[in-house]
């Protein structure tokens, strides 16, 4: 392919825990082309999480290749590892907003780190607490808003940064299926307007359907099938798809009747 | 009732050897624990850091601190430098010397302890936002630390305050020294000075140690 943007290339990662070595990562190769929003599934301990703190070197990997834009991410020196980083924006199941200052303050933050100008970066933040909603929010504490207006405010923080790649980690798990619908339409505006390659990282098979072009199923730190959305619908190949469909159905079932 | 024997605080200048042992006690405290604080923070960070070497000469100093009683930390210090190595040292520099060596030790392990308890994703969150190292300490994670260590510290510290009372044992004239010259002097002419002499001491005490909880209680509210 050669529209691929992100590239993993026999990614391994093991851990030693006090019961022997855990294999997170079992030789992963993945293609994500630019512009993409890309979905990886599978059940905890499926290792994605591990797979998604890769991609940015958050974790490093014990062996392979992560390439982005033809730069290769495990050869870059430690600054200039953190200034990619500042390009690649992450958001977490929980937020990890600053509880003690503003909504404004937390947007600004990233910029504040940068060395950008008060007004500039307060400008900015502005203008990106109106693209979330959020905008009337501004002086108020995480503490005082909802799971899903927090996500929001990561969001808007993660922009601030004007990242061309979004890691999402879990980013809806925690919050209810109205709230989430309006998250991920959130992340499918910004995507659309904005041209982010998203990497969506969840346990939900209805948030892949939302809003991911092509996905990953990951079982047992493994790449179990790769294919786009409505193939991984209509015709699971792995065994670890079809279970996560099933899955679903049977919660949906369970949530209906 | 008996005379509680206040009264001899308002002989000639009684009541003013009793503040200025006050202010002794004060300023070994003060100087000790702001020492304490700063180098304990930096003791706490290097505490959690993955040096094997590092962790076992903390695991060793925390261990004697821990261990040893503050007064015969104070008279190897005093006593002890002076033959073996000819030091003269000053007792008020000695008694900060150890106030502080106790001191950057519990703060040291407080720091850990609050350090430990943040979430591994605080640092992550805050790496993916492109910080570097001291960025994440200083704008993240030592926010959190500090509030989590307030309720500690101030424990620690009104510890340290009230044990400077032991500095008497190598000359320092602090307050409960001064107390008790006070009733020496006055043993014939009032008897029971012992009591209210030794009372005031503790309410001193109190209005040191009181101020600094409500301070404590004051930041928790603000800072949660």
């Amino acid at each position: 392919m050669n529209d691929t943007y992100i590239t993993l290339n026999a990614i391994c990662k093991r851990y030693i825990a006090k019961n022997g070595t855990v294999e997170a990562l079992k030789n992963i190769s993945l293609s994500i082309p630019k512009n993409e929003i890309f979905g990886v599934i599978g059940l905890s301990g499926a290792g994605k999480s591990t797979l998604v703190r890769c991609i940015n070197l958050l974790e490093r990997p014990d062996a392979g290749e992560i390439i982005i834009d033809g730069e290769k991410l495990l050869q870059l020196s430690k600054e200039e590892l953190r200034l990619r980083r500042q390009k690649i924006g992450m958001i977490f199941q929980h937020f990890n907003l600053l509880e003690q200052q503003t909504v404004l303050s937390n947007v600004c933050f990233p910029l504040e780190i940068r060395g950008i100008p008060r007004r500039e970066r307060q400008e900015k933040a502005l203008e990106l607490l109106e693209k979330v909603g959020l905008a009337e929010k501004a002086q108020c504490y995480p503490s005082q808003l909802s799971g899903g207006q927090k996500q929001r405010v990561a969001i808007a923080r993660v922009l601030a940064n004007d990242p061309d790649i979004l890691l999402c980690d879990e980013a809806t798990s925690a919050l209810d299926p109205e709230t989430t619908k309006m998250i991920l339409e959130l992340l499918k505006e910004i995507h659309d307007t904005m041209g982010i390659t998203v990497i969506v990282i969840t346990h939900e098979m209805k948030v892949i359907q939302e809003i991911c072009s092509s996905v990953a199923v990951l079982e047992n730190g493994e790449v179990q099938e790769v294919g786009t959305v409505s193939e991984l619908f209509t015709n699971p190949k792995s065994r670890a798809a079809r279970r996560l469909l099933l899955l679903e159905e049977k919660e949906d079932a369970a949530y209906v009747g | 009732m008996q005379n509680l024997g206040i009264d001899v605080l308002f002989k000639g200048t009684n009541s003013l050897r009793l503040l200025s042992g006050l202010w002794v006690a004060v300023r070994i405290s003060l100087i000790s624990v702001m020492i304490s604080i700063l180098l304990g923070l930096i003791v706490g960070v290097l505490m959690t850091s993955k040096n094997q070497i590092l962790k076992v000469i903390f695991r060793i100093y925390l261990e004697i601190v821990r261990i040893m009683p503050q007064m015969v930390l104070l008279f190897i210090v005093y006593f002890g430098t002076t033959r073996v190595f000819g030091w003269n040292l000053d007792a008020e520099l000695a008694a900060i010397f150890v106030f502080s060596f106790w001191g950057i030790a519990e703060m040291g392990d407080l720091v850990r302890g609050a350090l430990i308890s943040i979430p591994k994703i605080q640092y992550e969150s805050a790496m993916a936002l492109g910080m570097n190292g001291k960025q994440v300490y200083y704008h993240v994670i030592l926010p959190q630390t500090i509030r989590r260590l307030i309720p500690l510290s101030i424990n620690l510290i009104t510890r340290m305050i009230k044990t400077t009372s032991l500095v008497m044992m190598i000359g320092i004239v602090e307050v409960l020294k001064a107390a008790q010259q006070i009733i020496e002097a006055n043993r014939r002419s009032s008897p029971n000075a012992a009591f209210g002499v030794f009372a005031v001491v503790f309410l001193l005490y109190f209005l040191i140690c009181w101020p600094i909880s409500k301070l404590s209680v004051y930041l928790e509210k603000r800072w949660s």
